[in-house]
């Protein structure tokens, strides 16, 4: 066709409700030469948007998602499109309104509501065919509503055509991209050729598909999604609107029921995980109702239609009322759960905009114009990033084993730290033999079995008296042991295995200016320095934080987080100078690292190397080459435990050998091996130590984050100007430590916050910030030597008050008194930094 | 009144067929599958003439594990129970599945006594063949009457109603009858989900008959030239209101 046009500043794939919104959005942001393409016919391509099932829930444990959820609601309530009835998420088990409790404390710390938790007669009243005598309660939130997605869409590309900036071209296959240079410079499609600076993959359950033209990896697979519509319902004879009732969510048997019309749906994740591979999507001509909706498979349905009647026997148990309609619906599901959003590490350019489901849409299109358009969003978005996969999270093996453990679980009860179960064993440790002898409980980061605790320590926890957790749910994945290997640690020494850091170099004579350019902190230290430092965003938040070891003139050495690794690294990479006169080498499969903190580290350490790691020799925050034995070893005097020690840096192949000599000297000096349940949480947080992702996120300052350094480095950075108005400002919040003043519950079982619920007045009242942020706890965790549970909080400067006892933790629907122990970054546990700088 | 329907498993078609590599059969990957539309009218007519008159509708199928699915639909909108002659792979013409189907008709009446109806579809939806009812009755020695829209019972006797054009020829025939009928006979019900979950628990008897070597070869399957769909737009917006119209008109809907 002759006016499709031959250049685009953005070309978005896919008309699903992602791509709409994108393309509205970044038009509404300012950019023209917006084009829009899908394969199939308007205003329903055949993609999943076209048999959504359209409700939105707004509470979820995750912050990120709740965000997401809330802003799409905004906008589908102005799009006209969102019609509100409300929702109740119910309970047949105890165990169920246990997590219901646990939601309610979720929405108050992301600001959802009214929200509350209703009777079984309460619920009839809402409901009135349903048979409530089976419920326990359930979570009411009467701002969930219904949307028109497909109608969303249409006004969003109405909109945006209208502005003038979007070009939209339905019925245009994309058939292959050209990549130059590392950056997709020109998309192929059935219309012709067209290039684009920014091209992004809208494409739902085919975004594998596309992100393989170009080389790049979208990692979801779609699976299916079973729904089933009976009526004429009599009850609904009169309905005046398609939902006059609210949704419930059957959580306990995995289903939903709502009305529609006349009808009621009945949707199911119960069923077996039926995954299948984006080739095999029909095309739309093969398609018997469209690409996305799979024939019925009646037997993977069969035994959730008794959990239905059960539940609502009036309507389902009613003879007149027939199956009208039933499909496996394609929705797309990830290894993690998360959305696949952002630039993909592979290709510059190329942009995913996949994995998003309804209810998160029209934010995912906002949020990713803010992103193109103004270099990052107001909702922080990094655990969406496409750029968080490591290499093994991409293969296809992975992406169907997790989503198949994942899928059962959509409706469950995820307990935070709860460990996948599948595919598992992928990075191995050189120490891995030596923890399992230990009895080492092993939990995954970044693909790695890491030690959390060792069992071969549980005679420490009488020795040091530990206390267990009543509470089975406090106690779930989580063992004394932690605090006992961390007050021997404290005593004596501990040694960590740290395998998961990423470690990246950045060697050439453009490397200072890159790094300078990149992170907060100065980087022009003398050559042997260790810099702990904040990455900012544009907007002066937090993209990450992490260390740099200057080993050279011209070379760097990073070491990171495994689990935000892969975002650093795609961070660090766009950073590099165009003229290449800098390179960032990926070390981190060919370094292992151990780490040896503890009182008598540095005996253990001199007794099996000559040098010198006296104070004064190996001042804290250096770093330099130790023989040990007949091993170089880059020693970095850090921590992240708040205790005297170093980081360990040797040749992967020759970690094990490290281990063992520093476990045979270490020996006499009591020295332990010791989990990542010391070195991330008991350590790290009577240290007051921060942690990406947690404390440390783009809505969030240096400043409020009481980071900032006394002076602000010459050389320009990313988010220096937003950094120095920070600066200049009151802020809006202050991150303090907290401790819990009391356990008891109700109930006579003592309790442990666990992260993420809301800190109010000893009243309930929340507590919101300048900003419109609510308080919430970012860290939770024990401290075995301050003998106090500790939460890390960002709270209002009124409130960041110490010795103030105020406020109150809301842990599963009670509230337990805090107090506030620190403001600001000073620890608690040593607050001189005596050990550190011992 | 003991009524027996026949159905067979079909690819649910929707969009373009395509065939498999090696053009013996619809390519199936993406496909559901039910059975013929014909055959869900005999299924619905069997389940009513019970209701009215009492008695057992029992269904019958031949066909793969798979066609069990088929049967227990037709359980679901009110069937009592089922008979599957399981038959993996092979194609059965038309001659063996009729002779597969009187032996197991024979089978059922020596213990249950005799059908007074056997209802099939008119033709399958995928083969076609015309033949099986016919080729049924004509083995056990009873009237039949083919494409019926309309099926009533009584005295005895069957009064059955054929679409010709122009009008209908009525025929009666004296029970036990042959009967194939077309869409439109009746409008089937959807299946209540407490139906589908009696369905679960109806008794399905299984039989693996014996296939006799096939007196027909299948070359090959042919899509026909000109299949799909082709869509004309009639206007945008209020100005295409006329247009609707008149096609409106022309179809006689008006």
């Amino acid at each position: 066709m002759s006016d499709f046009p031959a250049r685009a500043r953005a070309l978005v794939i896919g008309c699903g409700i992602v791509g709409n919104s994108l393309a509205y959005h970044l038009v509404e942001q300012g950019w023209s030469d917006v084009v829009l393409v899908d394969k199939g016919p308007l205003p329903n391509p055949g993609g999943s948007t076209g048999h959504a099932s359209n409700f939105i829930f707004l509470v979820d444990h995750s912050k990120e998602m709740t965000q997401l959820t809330v802003e799409s609601t905004r906008q589908y309530g102005e799009l006209g499109v969102l019609t509100v009835c409300g929702g109740i998420e119910v309970a047949r088990t105890d165990e169920r309104m246990e997590e219901l409790r646990r939601r309610m404390a979720s929405a108050k710390a992301w600001g959802v509501e009214p929200v509350s938790l209703v009777t079984p007669a309460e619920i009839k009243e809402l409901v009135p065919y349903i048979d409530e005598s089976i419920l326990l309660g359930g979570f009411h939130t009467p701002g969930v509503g219904v949307v028109d997605s497909l109608r969303a869409g249409t006004i969003m590309r109405e909109r945006a055509t209208e502005a003038g900036g979007l070009a939209v071209f339905p019925g245009t296959e994309v058939r292959g991209m050209d990549v130059e240079a590392g950056r997709v410079r020109r998309v192929h499609t059935s219309r012709g050729t067209i290039a684009a600076d920014v091209v992004v993959i809208a494409c739902g359950v085919w975004s594998p598909l596309l992100a393989a033209m170009a080389g790049a990896h979208i990692p979801l697979t779609p699976m299916v999604h079973q729904m089933i519509d009976v009526g004429p319902v009599p009850r609904f004879a009169q309905a005046t609107s398609a939902i006059e009732f609210p949704i419930v969510r059957d959580m306990d048997v995995f289903m939903y029921e709502r009305q529609d019309g006349t009808s009621l749906e009945i949707g199911s994740y119960a069923h077996r995980s039926i995954v299948h591979a984006p080739e095999e999507i029909p095309s739309i001509e093969e398609a018997a109702l469209s690409p996305t909706e799979f024939p019925f498979t009646q037997a993977d349905f069969d035994p959730q239609l008794a959990d239905a009647l059960e539940l609502m026997p009036e309507i389902v148990g009613d003879e007149s009322v027939g199956v009208k309609y039933a499909i496996n619906g394609l929705i797309s599901l990830t290894p993690d759960g998360m959305p696949i959003l952002g630039e993909t590490p592979e290709v510059q350019g190329l942009w995913s905009a996949a994995a998003v489901w309804i209810k998160e849409g029209p934010a995912v299109g906002k949020s990713l114009a803010e992103w193109m358009v103004h270099g990052e969003s107001h909702i922080d978005l990094h655990s969406s990033d496409v750029a968080r996969f490591h290499d093994h999270q991409k293969t296809r093996a992975h992406v169907v084993a997790r989503t198949t453990e994942a899928f059962p679980k959509t409706y469950g009860i995820i307990h935070p730290a709860e460990q996948w179960s599948s595919d598992r064993g992928i990075r191995i440790s050189p120490m891995h033999a030596r923890a399992e002898a230990l009895g080492a409980v092993f939990y995954e980061a970044a693909g790695w079995e890491r030690p959390q605790w060792y069992e071969a320590n549980a005679p420490l926890v009488e020795r040091y008296g530990v206390e267990a957790r009543e509470a089975e749910w406090d106690a779930r994945w989580w063992s004394p042991i932690c605090s006992a290997e961390h007050l021997a640690m404290r005593e004596h020494a501990g040694v960590f295995d740290l395998s998961a850091f990423c470690i990246f170099d950045v060697q050439g004579p453009g490397a200072l200016d890159a790094l300078q350019r990149s992170v907060l902190a100065q980087m022009d230290v003398p050559v042997g320095r260790v810099v702990y430092t904040p990455v900012l965003g544009p907007g002066g938040g937090f993209k990450s934080d992490l260390t740099i070891m200057r080993l050279g003139d011209e070379e760097f050495r990073i070491v990171t987080g495994g689990a935000h690794g892969m975002a650093d690294r795609k961070l660090f990479r766009d950073a590099l100078p165009a003229d290449g006169s800098a390179t960032l080498t990926d070390l981190t499969t060919a370094w292992t690292t151990i780490g040896l903190w503890g009182p008598r580290a540095r005996d253990i350490l001199a007794s099996v190397t000559g040098d010198d790691v006296s104070h004064e020799g190996f001042p804290f925050a250096t770093c330099t080459e130790l023989e040990i034995g007949s091993q170089l070893v880059l020693a970095s005097r850090i921590s992240y435990v708040g205790d005297l020690g170093w980081e360990l840096y040797v040749p992967i192949e020759q970690g094990a050998r490290l281990w063992d000599v520093l476990w045979e000297a270490g020996t006499p000096h009591g020295l332990t091996a010791c989990g990542i349940g010391v070195y991330g949480t008991t350590g790290r947080l009577e240290k007051g130590y921060r942690a990406y992702g947690a404390e440390l996120e783009s809505e969030y300052t240096v400043v409020e984050a009481g980071m900032a350094r006394p002076t602000v480095k010459e050389q320009s950075f990313v988010g220096k100007e937003a950094h120095l108005r920070h600066r200049e400002e009151e802020p809006a919040a202050i991150l303090c430590t907290l401790t819990v003043d009391d356990h008891m519950s109700a109930s006579g079982v003592k309790r442990y916050p666990l992260g993420r619920e809301p800190i109010t007045l000893r009243d309930g009242t929340p507590l919101s910030d300048g900003k419109g942020r609510r308080s919430y706890v970012t860290s939770a965790g024990a401290g075995p030597s301050v003998g106090k549970h500790l939460l890390l909080a960002y709270l209002p400067p009124e409130h960041a008050v110490e010795g103030s006892t105020e406020l109150a933790v809301e842990y599963m629907h009670e509230r337990f008194p805090v107090t506030v122990a620190v403001v600001g970054s000073r620890p608690l546990f040593d607050p001189e930094n005596a050990r550190i700088r011992s | 009144m003991r009524a027996l329907v026949c159905v067979k498993r079909v690819p649910m078609t929707g969009g373009r067929i395509v065939l498999t590599d090696d053009a013996q059969a619809i390519e199936t990957r993406h496909l559901g599958f039910a059975s013929s539309p014909h055959e869900e009218c005999g299924v619905e007519e069997a389940v009513r003439l019970v209701e009215a008159a009492g008695g057992e509708s029992v269904v019958l199928t031949l066909g793969p594990a798979e066609a069990v699915e088929q049967l227990r639909d037709a359980m679901a909108i009110g069937a009592d129970r089922a008979i599957h002659l399981q038959a993996e792979g092979e194609e059965w013409d038309a001659q063996a599945t009729a002779a597969a189907i009187v032996d197991a008709i024979r089978a059922d009446e020596a213990e249950h006594g005799p059908f007074d109806l056997v209802l099939f579809g008119n033709e399958s939806a995928d083969a076609g063949g015309y033949q099986v009812g016919l080729r049924v009755a004509a083995a056990l020695g009873r009237p039949a009457a083919t494409g019926l829209k309309a099926v009533a019972v009584g005295d005895g006797r069957v009064r059955c109603e054929q679409e010709v054009p122009g009008g209908r020829d009525v025929y009666v025939l004296p029970l036990p009858a042959v009967v194939t009928v077309k869409e439109g006979l009746n409008l089937p019900r959807y299946p209540s989900v407490p139906g589908r979950l009696r369905a679960q628990r109806k008794p399905v008897a299984t039989v693996t008959p014996t296939r006799p070597a096939s007196r027909l070869q299948k070359l090959r399957l042919v899509v026909p030239e000109g299949q799909g769909t082709e869509a004309t737009v009639l206007g945008h917006g209020a100005d295409a209101a006329p247009a609707v119209v008149r096609v409106l008109d022309e179809l006689g809907v008006l």
